[in-house]
């Protein structure tokens, strides 16, 4: 057996500009960087998109830039230098993990972050961590381009607040807190493949005490997600062992939690709970 | 589409359905059937070759992407009838039982030897998180990356464990 795509036409753009011409212009087109999501869908034929817009060959959007306040990740930049770049390491070891831990060797070789925030697993690993980071992304289209927080990017289930016509830019990491992390369950086991199961953490701490914290799950709901009951829970202590163990029971409160392949509601709930922890205890660390 | 690629190093030009995948392209269109189609789901590994020096599933890669690109596939290794330190690994620790994996699985080796000369047995294992072999043959496929390893760094390999125990 063989899987091919559906016939499709094939653009290799030279500018953003000019893929968004081609998405504006082109009914059911669609936008491909590292290709790592978007072949299998179309292989399986989930997705049998009328035209590929490659923007695999736009010079300028391999780098990742320190701007003073914040690290600019353009579209191009792989999964594996995400997680191999020293700024991200320093400033954002959540995303930095969350990049190391996506698919696998070969996969983050050619996928990129922007591409893996764009398509929006439910499952995904750097999802949660732009969530925890409170990462803003820039999103062009034919009007220019506009920042999105990542709160009001992930809309739903392989659903983000693009555009048909818009292509993500970058993603902007805001510098500052005392530390981040992500860690996750598996679906093959340890660290392995998409998420049964992750979460996110961002803290701030100043005189002992946790004045600001972000956590965010994934696997666990129809789309990653805040914690924020257990924000509001480890805001204001002194993030000691019990602080995280109470604050990690309220991880799934107001979020939805989905049963799937790989667990139930209840297996699923516990392993947010068990992740929470572990990730607020690394950040804390 | 036209594109032109360089494969093991000999240049091609040649006329490709966008959906064609570049695995189909170096097997149908070139010949090259060293390169494995697996699991075509991207999981698998056997499609593994070098992209620009980057190991990457030629299952999940268009070859129109693949334009101007210098490729290198398990038929590129070997030089003057000479086996390279990874082949010569497999072959030496008996590292493959099927063989279907195994094109994946040395040129993903071929790509951690390059970036770390030293791995630890847990690294290559890390490595070849993205290559199964479905006779489960991983303890033996360790053995011969190091061995490969050692080779490479102008070292005597390690013995086999079989030898040690057997000595």
């Amino acid at each position: 057996m063989t899987m091919y795509p559906r016939k499709f036409d094939y653009v290799a753009v030279g500018s953003v500009a000019e893929a968004v011409e081609a998405l504006r212009a082109t009914e059911g087109a669609k936008v491909m960087a590292g290709g790592m999501s978007l072949l299998p869908l179309m292989k399986m034929r989930l997705l049998s998109p009328t035209t590929v817009v490659d923007i695999g060959r736009v010079p300028g959007l391999d780098s990742i830039e320190d701007r003073g306040d914040h690290l600019a990740i353009g579209a191009l930049v792989r999964h594996a230098d995400t997680a191999a770049n020293e700024l991200v390491r320093t400033h954002a070891p959540a995303l930095a993990t969350a990049a190391s831990l996506t698919g696998d060797v070969q996969v983050r070789n050619r996928g990129t972050t922007c591409g893996s925030l764009a398509h929006a697993d439910l499952a995904a690993d750097q999802t949660a961590a732009v969530l925890a980071l409170g990462a803003t992304l820039v999103a062009q289209g034919p009007s220019g381009t506009r920042e999105i927080p990542a709160d009001e990017f992930f809309v739903d289930t392989l659903t983000s607040a693009l555009e048909p016509d818009e292509v993500l830019v970058e993603v902007r990491i805001p510098k500052g807190g005392t530390g981040s992390a992500y860690d996750k369950l598996g679906r093959r086991g340890g660290r392995s493949d998409y998420a049964v199961a992750g979460a996110a953490a961002w803290v701030e701490r100043s005189n002992g005490t946790v004045t600001a914290a972000r956590v965010a799950l994934t696997g666990v709901g129809t789309k990653p997600t805040r914690a924020r009951g257990v924000e509001e829970a480890i805001v204001g202590t002194d993030g000691s062992a019990s602080a995280i163990e109470a604050a990690a029971r309220r991880a799934v409160e107001g979020v939805t939690v989905l049963e799937d392949l790989y667990g139930s509601e209840e297996y699923k709930a516990h392993l947010a709970e068990v992740y929470v922890a572990r990730a607020l205890a690394a950040a804390l660390g | 589409m036209k594109i032109s690629v360089t494969v093991n190093g000999t240049r091609y030009e040649r006329d490709v359905e966008p959906r064609t995948l570049l695995v189909h392209f170096l097997r149908e269109d070139l010949g090259l059937t060293g390169t494995h189609v697996g699991c075509d789901t991207s999981y698998c590994g056997a499609c593994t070759v070098l992209v620009d020096g980057r190991s990457v599933k030629s299952c999940t890669f268009l070859a129109v992407a693949a334009d101007g690109a210098e490729i290198t596939t398990v038929e590129g290794l070997a030089a003057d009838g000479e086996l390279h330190p990874v082949q010569e690994g497999f072959w030496e620790r008996h590292g493959l039982q099927c063989g279907f994996c195994t094109p994946g699985m040395i040129m993903s080796s071929v790509a951690l030897l390059e970036e770390n000369p030293s791995p630890s047995e847990a690294e290559i294992r890390h490595a070849l998180e993205g290559n199964l072999c479905r006779c489960t043959g991983y303890h033996n496929i360790v053995l011969a990356v190091q061995y490969a390893a050692a080779k490479l760094r102008g070292e005597q390999p390690p013995p086999a464990d079989w030898e040690e125990v057997g000595a």
